[in-house]
């Protein structure tokens, strides 16, 4: 019996970015739409909404990246020299975006300050982390004896992955609103609703727009998703993604449901993120080395098989529970307001 | 070819910079995340109401330096990929593994439990609220368990073969990687180090508040009179336990890099017959020697072979171009070690003082236990540099040089982004610091509020002309779970 170890790290490790991606997404996006909330009780809500968990969404970043590193060293060493500048940004707006969460609780007289830099930490983390994948999907280039990046220090900026960037936000906004739709009521709930209708529409635009120009970016893409097969999966995922529109604009405003329309638009994040990967795959630079190519040797792979088959399922069992403790709406005569 | 070194510097610089702050939070961080855990378990097992206001008191600043720790330290995960993506290629497939099980084991139970122990005493109730307080200490320990065994493979590397093809690093044995030879030492050390650094800071914190109500001639709290005899105890106990430890330490130093140790010591010259202990001295790398040397004779032998006259090699042996740079290593170990002796100054002085009866009422000692405060974060960053710059010119000890680790760096691209780090660095963890030294400002008092809780009644706050709201609350956390 023999499997696949490099094609399950290569599923864990897009599984823990899918994971990163909607749990921080929703506290970024509720990071960019702190600039429309000018109220002071607001934005207390909004941000006591994610204080408890946003550090454990945060580390699943961590785990991307790390278990990059240690699955696919080459692909490593290779895409982050070559996204150096997006990964800074992103790195440095992170940190602004974090310490807010502390800082803004801790003084009058500057809490303007961090809320703006909440706001433009947010903002600058999903834009940078939208050009990296944008940067990624275009392709790198490498060279393959040497095993480094061989590009220039500006390749990742073009029309392309400025405009991936910009739908991530959108994308990450639209989490956000409907986060805020489940965790909050009132007044601030209503608002969310209708942010929530506007921005869900965007983002199935910069869906569509994203999706129709892959193809074209690579040659590899473009004969995976224009082949036979390739065409019919295409309109069978598209026809996924609106249909969960809808189902999240009637969540929205025909039932006026809490929960619903946060679900569904993680489940069209999801989506998008197999669609992705059906580009891809089996690449990790597209379409240079395959992840067969960048794999960890297979003892190491073993060795952190047994580590991840046994903490993984620990992890999500007390982060599980970490949301359930704090479950509900936030209530907004708690603390402060 | 100028340039590429440039950038390596550069780099070099970046990584050095960055790592030295995010050192700074989890040697705070490791030590408070125990003594809170040991505050809450007190506080459970004697009701006594102290205990609880400590750990109220203690956990706002906790939240505030844990908050700096996860951010300065993500950027560290991702610096190894931006900055020495040779180094990552080449040293992945043996270190990844530790780095993963790091993230699992040790970054996950940290933050899963963290808002349980910051918001959720009353959601939770207060036996899983201890579990919580516990998780989280014990996510730090593990942390320093996998980044230090990391390091330490970089150290003394074993358990690895080098693939001919690629030149990569493969993992023969991970028992024999993960406990390679300097990893026990160099845990011990570190943990306890930060057991100290911690130590030191409450016993600052607590000094400086006698100090105060002494002046006005108040009673202080006991509270505060609790804190410090818990650090004062700490200190006393711990403080010569890390000195045993730093010579064992050494020691195997001397075993694996014994290039390190003729760094340390200044020792350019072999002594075939005893090696003199060098206290001052000024390295000189150029004409290879030590101006201005006093030391004391064949004391080194004594300390590093446990014999007067056992002959030493000196750097005089070593190509230069297989040599750390002396003066920095020199310097950094001895700053290292007065501290470590000071410390150990202060907490026989406070046994003294103690057994006399006098522990709070001896404002010398309060004096010094203030200045030394931050002597800890202070000692583990020389030691870090001892270490770190000790370990040069090699990433990999003796395999892998660091001018070839770097990734294909462009000097612009680098220089940018260090000036960007330490223009943020500054100000951001410079505005946190100046949050936790306000916190600080205040004595814990009876009925300590909560991370959150709004206090009715005019409690002012030290440092900014409360707005006229802000005279009837403290500038606290706001609490989403109580
Ligand atoms: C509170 C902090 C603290 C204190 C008081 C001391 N140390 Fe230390 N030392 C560290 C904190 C530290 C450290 C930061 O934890 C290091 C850096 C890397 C390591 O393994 O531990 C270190 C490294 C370090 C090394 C370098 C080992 C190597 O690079 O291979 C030696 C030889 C010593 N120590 C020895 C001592 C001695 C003899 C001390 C007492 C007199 C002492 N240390 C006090
Ligand atoms: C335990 C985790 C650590 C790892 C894996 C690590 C790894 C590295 C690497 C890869 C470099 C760059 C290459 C080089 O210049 O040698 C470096 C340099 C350096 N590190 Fe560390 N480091 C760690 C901890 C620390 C800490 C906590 C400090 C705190 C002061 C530190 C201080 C330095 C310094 C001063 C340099 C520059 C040395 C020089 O270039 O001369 N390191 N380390
Ligand atoms: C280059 C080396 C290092 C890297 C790559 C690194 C990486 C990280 C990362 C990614 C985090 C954030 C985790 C989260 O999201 O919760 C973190 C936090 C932390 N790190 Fe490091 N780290 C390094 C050095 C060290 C060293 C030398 C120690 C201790 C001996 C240490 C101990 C901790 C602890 C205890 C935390 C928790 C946060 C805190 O207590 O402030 N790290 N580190």
């Amino acid at each position: 019996m023999s499997f696949d170890l490099t094609f399950i790290w290569a599923f864990l490790i897009a599984l823990a970015v899918l994971i990163y991606v909607v749990l921080d997404g929703f506290d970024l996006g509720l990071g960019m739409l702190f600039a429309a909330e000018r109220k002071r009780g607001d934005r207390d809500v909004m941000m006591n909404s994610v204080a408890p968990v946003w550090d454990g969404n945060e580390t699943w970043l961590v785990l991307g990246g790390g278990g990059l590193f240690a699955a696919f060293p080459l692909a490593y060493a290779l895409i982050l020299p070559a996204l150096y500048a997006p990964i800074i940004a992103m790195l440095l707006a992170l940190i602004f975006r974090g310490v807010a969460f502390e800082f803004r609780w801790r003084t009058e007289r500057w809490r303007g300050v961090w809320d703006i830099a909440f706001i433009g930490g947010s903002a600058v983390a999903a834009l940078s982390q939208g050009i990296a994948l944008g940067g990624l999907l275009q392709g790198i280039e490498i060279d393959m004896t040497a095993r480094a990046y061989a590009g220039g220090w500006w390749d990742w900026l073009t029309p392309f992955s400025v405009t991936v960037g910009v739908a991530v936000m959108v994308g990450y906004m639209l989490l956000g609103a409907t986060w805020l739709v489940m965790k909050t009521t009132g007044d601030l709930q209503d608002r969310m609703r209708r942010r929530a209708w506007f921005l869900g529409v965007v983002t199935v635009g910069f869906i569509g727009v994203v999706s129709l120009w892959t193809p074209f970016l690579q040659e590899g893409y473009y004969s995976r998703w224009f082949s036979s097969w390739g065409i019919g999966l295409a309109t069978l995922v598209g026809l996924a993604v609106l249909t969960l529109a809808g189902l999240m604009f009637r969540a929205l405003y025909v039932h006026r449901h809490d929960y619903w329309p946060f679900i569904l638009a993680l489940a069209m994040f999801a989506l998008c993120f197999v669609g992705l990967g059906m580009s891809m795959f089996p690449y990790i630079v597209p379409t240079e080395v395959t992840i067969y190519e960048a794999a960890a040797p297979r003892n190491a792979q073993i060795f952190m098989l047994v580590g991840a088959g046994i903490l993984l399922p620990i992890i999500l069992a007390y982060t599980a529970y970490a949301y359930w403790v704090f479950r509900g709406k936030v209530d907004p005569e708690a603390g402060y307001h | 070819m100028l340039e590429s070194f440039d950038a390596v510097l550069l780099a070099r610089i970046q990584f050095a910079f960055t790592v030295s702050f995010h050192f700074l939070f989890p040697a705070f961080t490791i030590g408070l995340a125990s003594y809170l855990a040991v505050l809450n378990s007190l506080w459970l097992w004697t009701k006594d109401h102290k205990y609880l206001d400590l750990f109220r008191y203690w956990v706002k600043i906790f939240a505030l330096a844990f908050a700096m720790g996860v951010v300065s330290g993500i950027v560290m995960s991702y610096q190894f990929g931006t900055n020495w993506s040779v180094f990552s290629d080449r040293a992945g497939p043996v270190i990844g593994a530790p780095m993963a099980y790091e993230v699992l084991s040790a970054f996950f139970l940290e933050a899963g439990f963290l808002g349980i122990m910051l918001f959720g005493r009353e959601r939770v109730g207060p036996g899983l609220h201890m579990v919580a307080t516990a998780m989280v200490a014990l996510g730090t320990f593990f942390s320093a368990f996998w980044i230090l065994s990391v390091n330490s493979w970089m150290q003394t590397p074993a358990g690895y073969s080098i693939d001919p093809d690629t030149g990569q690093f493969l993992p023969e044995n991970f028992w024999e990687i993960i406990f390679n030879p300097s990893f026990p030492y160099r845990l011990m050390h570190t943990v306890t180090a930060a057991y100290l650094t911690t130590a030191f800071i409450v016993g600052g914190v607590a000094a400086y508040h006698l100090l105060r109500r002494r002046r006005r001639r108040e009673q202080p709290s006991e509270a505060t009179k609790t804190m410090f005899s818990m650090a004062m105890w700490m200190a006393a106990i711990v403080a010569p336990v890390q000195i045993f430890l730093g010579d064992l330490h050494g020691l195997n130093t001397l075993e694996h890099q014994s290039v390190k140790v003729m760094a340390m010591e200044g020792h350019y010259e072999s002594h075939p017959n005893g090696a003199p202990l060098y206290l001052f001295g000024i390295p000189n790398d150029e004409t290879q020697t030590l101006d201005y040397a006093i030391g004391i004779p064949n004391l080194s032998s004594l300390i590093l072979k446990h014999h007067w006259d056992a002959p030493l090699d000196g750097l005089d042996t070593i190509p230069d171009e297989d040599q750390p740079p002396v003066g920095i290593v020199f310097w950094s170990f001895r700053i290292m070690v007065a501290l470590g002796f000071a410390m150990m100054g202060v907490g026989l002085w406070s046994l003294w003082a103690r057994w006399r009866g006098r522990l709070f009422e001896a404002p010398w000692l309060h004096r010094a236990a203030l200045a030394m405060s931050p002597s800890g974060l202070i000692a583990v960053l020389a030691g870090w540099v001892t270490t770190e710059v000790g370990r040069q010119p090699y990433t990999v000890y003796g395999l892998l040089r660091t001018s070839e680790s770097a990734a294909p760096l462009d000097a612009a691209a680098v220089g940018t982004s260090l000036v960007a780090f330490i223009v943020i660095y500054f100000a951001v963890f410079g505005a946190g610091t100046f949050y936790i030294l306000r916190l600080m400002g205040h004595p814990p008092v009876f009925g300590e509020p909560k991370l959150g809780e709004v206090v009715k009644g005019p409690i002012r706050t030290a440092g900014i002309t409360p707005a006229p709201e802000e005279a009837v609350r403290r500038p606290n956390a706001v609490n989403p779970g109580e």
